[in-house]
């Protein structure tokens, strides 16, 4: 019976050292989600307002192109595009439920829209991961 | 419809992706302003140098 208290407490730093790690995350995820918000949560609020902007901008300037947004891939470049559109996090999944951007690319511009859109999302990629490198120290 | 020239579409692309690198690839503010320059100059600087390229191979 009194060994139980103690094995409770050899057990904590273990878990405290789990949850720990599940947090070191949470940046790189929220990042990723949201442009900037990995950033904002690390409270660097001047980068992480920075990279907001880019990031949305990119992509809005994107959509008013009428790029397109990919919602599935019947080839391997449109894979590729998808992956990139999927980079955005939820300005990929509002712009789907939105019905936002172009089902085919028509004109030029439009086909500059859909690199911007896709770029936007690698971007994103970068900003997120940067966010995470933060975190961990990697990066002061 | 947002119809922007070429090198509008050109400017803006080098403008949003120099911010993010300018932040994401150094570490005090002075070195990503640089960063993003420099970056920025390359983008523009390389896509006009090589449509002149292309303007006189084609003529």
């Amino acid at each position: 019976m009194a060994t139980a208290p103690n094995n409770n407490i050899a057990a904590r730093p273990g878990r405290e050292q789990e949850a720990r790690q599940v947090f070191v995350y949470l940046p790189l995820i929220a990042g990723w989600l949201v442009p900037g918000a990995g950033h904002f949560l690390l409270r660097k609020w001047g980068r992480g307002a920075l990279l907001s902007a880019s990031i949305v901008g990119m992509f809005a300037v994107g959509l008013a192109m009428q790029g397109k947004v990919y919602a599935s891939a019947h080839e391997v470049l449109d894979l590729l595009g998808l992956a990139g559109d999927l980079g955005n996090g939820l300005l990929y999944v509002v712009a789907q439920l939105l019905g936002l951007g172009a089902d085919q690319v028509r004109v030029t511009t439009a086909d500059y829209g859909t690199r911007f859109i896709v770029v936007a999302g690698l971007l994103n990629v970068i900003a997120a991961v940067d966010a995470h490198n933060l975190r961990t120290g990697r990066k002061s | 419809m947002f119809r922007p020239s070429h090198f509008a579409a050109l400017v803006l692309f080098a403008l949003f992706a120099s911010v993010v690198f300018g932040i994401t690839q150094h570490e005090t503010p002075r070195r990503m302003l640089r960063y993003g320059i420099y970056c920025f100059v390359l983008f523009v600087g390389s896509a006009v140098a090589l449509s002149w390229a292309m303007y006189f191979i084609a003529r």
